[in-house]
């Protein structure tokens, strides 16, 4: 079997860069901005808007 | 079948807000502000989380000051933990796709012309997903094509409330003779919208030859004899490539038992290579 480490490592290196990514998206109000489009009926997605 | 009731019980945890089926009303709790993995329309009424390729439109259309970074996070977390696993387990659209598929009518089966029609989902990713919500200010995938919101959403809120009723347009008419095409494409041609138009398939599918759990070939026991690939529904060209959903049909075919679902634990990554 043949262990291509690179490969994990750069899975890894993504895993971490989308947990700091969530983590400053949070700080900086994103889930907010999620939650605040998405308790609200998307006019455009039902076909109205 | 295992697979099958990984769909239907992600189907259900997605839009468990039953109640809104009842009376019209979307769900306005908190875990909106959670995307959940696979395509599920936010103002579906049932819905208890956020679509995440809505998110991703609504947060460009914002973004004129700052990049989007919890989406994309999001996005890029689903990504490199499962790729298309989501497709193949946890993805209501791709539930209901499969179950179309099993009506006994002829079926169209792959070819080059749909091998050649897969990418048209990375240009409606480019045009409709990023583009459009950037320079036109308006989210283009979810208001011109998402079957997925006019069947869970437009539809069932439509019906319920007249005042949204007195509103349908051309838009929505539209939206309707696109949800009816595929509807009608998905027991004649297998997973037609993953494999043709999804663009948050082709987000996923970016991630499959590097994400941590999915489908392995352990190359020490693979002949090469392709039987994976003739037995493949999708446009894969090798297991595991970027058109693979991890739905396992190929593991049941391996003549060797050479292919299996890798995890944590596996440090090893293999592909087959035609010899």
């Amino acid at each position: 079997m043949k262990d291509k480490s690179p490969k994990r490592m750069i899975s890894v290196i993504i895993l971490v860069a989308a947990a700091a990514m969530m983590i400053a998206g949070i700080a900086d109000g994103g889930a907010r901005d999620v939650l605040s489009k998405a308790v609200m009926i998307c006019m455009e997605c039902i076909g109205i808007g | 079948m295992k697979r099958k009731y990984t769909q239907l019980i992600s189907a259900v945890l997605y839009n468990c807000h039953i109640t809104g089926f009842v009376n019209g009303k979307i769900y306005k709790g908190g875990s909106k502000g959670i995307c959940v993995p696979g395509l599920n329309c936010y103002s579906c009424p049932g819905a208890v989380g956020a679509c995440p390729l809505g998110s991703l439109q609504s947060s460009l259309i914002g973004s004129a000051y700052r990049i989007p970074l919890y989406i994309l996070g999001t996005l890029l977390l689903f990504g490199i933990l499962f790729g298309r696993l989501i497709c193949g387990f946890l993805c209501p659209f791709g539930l209901i796709q499969e179950l179309l598929y099993m009506i006994p009518v002829p079926k169209i089966r792959k070819n080059g012309v749909t091998k050649a029609l897969s990418y048209i989902k990375y240009v409606i990713l480019i045009v409709f997903v990023i583009a459009i919500p950037l320079v036109r200010l308006v989210p283009g995938f979810c208001k011109y094509i998402c079957p997925a919101g006019t069947l869970e959403a437009g539809i069932p809120l439509v019906l319920a409330d007249e005042h949204l009723k007195s509103q349908i347009g051309w838009l929505f008419s539209w939206k309707v003779f696109v949800l009816a095409a595929c509807l009608l494409l998905f027991p004649v041609c297998y997973r037609a919208f993953c494999r043709f138009l999804c663009p948050l398939g082709a987000i996923y599918s970016l991630f499959n030859p590097v994400s941590f759990f999915g489908i392995a070939v352990d190359r020490s026991r693979c002949t090469g004899c392709n039987a994976c690939i003739a037995v493949c529904k999708m446009d894969t060209r090798r297991v595991g490539d970027h058109e693979c959903i991890h739905c396992g049909e190929c593991i049941r075919s391996c003549p060797e038992g050479a292919i299996r679902y890798r995890s944590l634990k596996d440090t090893t990554y293999f592909k087959i290579t035609k010899e």
